[in-house]
């Protein structure tokens, strides 16, 4: 096979395990609260700017800017559902929607308010490595390993917990819960918490590839939604599965034309799918 | 073993002119009853009686518009809703709505929510697994995939798992097979003698009078009648009415 092909392949699959987070957030918390964050791109924005500024402002080693980026896009996601969608939870969708499509804008603003308009960069890169007659990005690859290794310990939190077995349970049935001893709210606050620390670990995966600025979210949002809606809303192993095709195509694409080309191909190859299967690729 | 169960013999249940509905439906004008502990009481009656809408008042998924809920003395419409599986007050609702896309144990374990029922999982797991052997052997099957009746079971075995001292059974015969529901009723009798207090609402009244100390009779929203289920059974109006009688 041609090693620039096979190239395209491995780093379609290194990018579907990046896109694949935000999914898998974006998935958890609509199954759970029932409400799009339309703001989830910017919520990784945010968390860029954190492992940014901790780590080239206030002199934080990286990997303790990464530990504390987490934590604060989960606070985030925290207030998100206190302040914006908990109010809204009985309102109609669109309501919520516009709801928090003003936290996109609000966040995007704060963040120009604050850092300007300029790009960032974290300055960090590894060295590449040569597979066969392969040559990987070390940065890209490290990433990859971290977004499995953090979908693996959602998926066992999800199976083995008993917060998990709930969070599972509510997706399907809420008004039943409370007659299992389960406070609703509660798991909303718990899913929203996770949802923002999975937007966390994405923050930390993509400020070492993009550099960051206030409209990054642009860049991944979108195609993020387009997944989700892919696999299915809502459908967590739908959009980890759409997440991987996804990076493919725009990889692949990538390789027979250009990059910009190579969007217009996802994208059409995503108005096809909801032509054919309008609830997703994975609806039973 | 029933220790693992319940913990207490439990309170009386107390409903006292119990209002309540949907909007500008009224489904309960004024209903009083009465359940004391180790008792098992039905409430019987044709469809949309309310049936369905008292248990619904009493685990609190619905708030009563008038009337006073007690339990033990306590205000029920006071308590969260999720507060009552930790009272001891479990609710096996209407079509079991068990979580389908999980399995038979994940289910149990969902009605272990509670911190106090974590810590006795396993304990109570293994007895509804020996109440229900069957439940045993689909402990990894998706609940979902399962006959009515055994469904019936999970439902029963993932509202016993939080260890309730009574046990609300909103029609657990509905759609199974004449058979089943012999099987279904008999796991009442079981659990009924492992002391557990049960209020139990059916439209088959000819079976429950069989299990029940005690009925009420509900019709659109009102007590019709009350009494021991020997009386009931015997009184010829019910009878015409619902055991198709002469």
């Amino acid at each position: 096979m041609d090693p620039f092909f096979l190239e395209a392949l491995v780093n379609g699959i290194l990018l579907g395990g990046v896109f694949a987070l935000p999914a898998l957030g974006l998935n958890l918390v609509f199954g759970v609260v029932d409400v799009v964050w339309l703001c989830y791109a910017e919520l990784v924005m945010v968390g860029m700017y954190a492992v940014w500024f901790l780590h080239t402002q206030a002199g934080w080693p990286l990997w303790l800017a990464f530990a504390a980026c987490l934590p604060v896009v989960a606070l985030l996601g925290l207030l998100l559902h206190l302040l914006v969608v908990r109010p809204l939870l009985n309102s109609p969708p669109i309501n919520q929607v516009l709801a928090t499509g003003g936290v996109l804008f609000v966040l995007q603003g704060a963040a120009t308010l604050v850092f300007s308009t300029e790009f960032r960069s974290l300055g960090v890169d590894m060295p590449p490595m040569e597979v066969g007659e392969v040559f990987v990005s070390g940065t890209k690859l490290a990433a990859f390993v971290a977004a499995l290794t953090g979908a693996g310990i959602l998926w066992a939190f999800l199976k083995f917990t008993y917060v998990g077995t709930a969070i599972r349970a509510i997706a399907r049935d809420r008004e039943v819960m409370p007659l299992m001893g389960v406070d609703p709210q509660r798991i909303y606050l718990i899913a929203s918490a996770v949802g923002g620390a999975l937007a966390g670990l994405a923050a930390c995966l993509l400020v070492v590839q993009l550099d960051v600025h206030p409209f990054v979210g642009l860049s991944f949002g979108p195609i993020t939604f387009m997944i989700c809606v892919m696999g299915g809303l809502g459908n967590m192993l739908g959009g980890f599965l759409a997440a991987f095709l996804m990076g493919l195509i725009i990889s692949v694409g990538g390789f027979w034309g250009t990059t910009e080309f190579s969007y217009v191909v996802a994208f059409a190859f995503f108005i096809l799918v909801m032509f054919l299967r309008p609830k997703g690729l994975f609806a039973r | 073993m029933s220790a693992a169960l319940h913990q207490e013999a439990g309170s009386t249940l107390e409903l006292s002119g119990i209002q309540a509905g949907y909007g500008d439906f009224q489904a309960l004008f004024g209903v009083s009853l009465r359940v004391e502990p180790g008792e098992a009481v039905g409430v019987v009656g044709p469809n949309g009686a309310g049936k369905t809408t008292l248990l619904r008042a009493i685990s609190g998924l619905i708030r009563p518009r008038a009337g006073t809920l007690r339990y033990g003395g306590q205000d029920l419409t006071a308590v969260p809703p999720h507060m009552l599986p930790g009272m001891g007050i479990a609710h096996v609702p209407e079509n079991r709505r068990l979580f389908p896309h999980l399995t038979v144990e994940e289910n149990l374990k969902v009605g272990a929510f509670t911190k106090a029922a974590r810590a006795r999982f396993e304990q109570r797991r293994e007895h509804v697994f020996e109440l229900f052997p069957r439940m045993k052997q689909r402990r990894h099957q998706l609940a979902g995939t399962m006959s009515g009746g055994e469904q019936q079971m999970c439902a029963i075995g993932r509202a016993l798992m939080s260890g309730p001292r009574i046990l609300l059974l909103d029609e657990p015969s509905a759609g199974l097979a004449p058979l089943v529901v012999q099987q279904v009723f008999e796991l009442v009798r079981r659990i009924r003698q492992e002391g557990l207090t049960v209020l139990i609402v059916e439209q088959n009244v000819a079976q429950v009078l069989r299990v029940v100390d005690r009925a009420y009779v509900l019709e659109t929203g009102r007590v019709a009648a009350e009494g021991r289920s020997a009386e009931l059974a015997a009184d010829p109006a019910i009878r015409r009415s619902y055991l198709g009688g002469h």
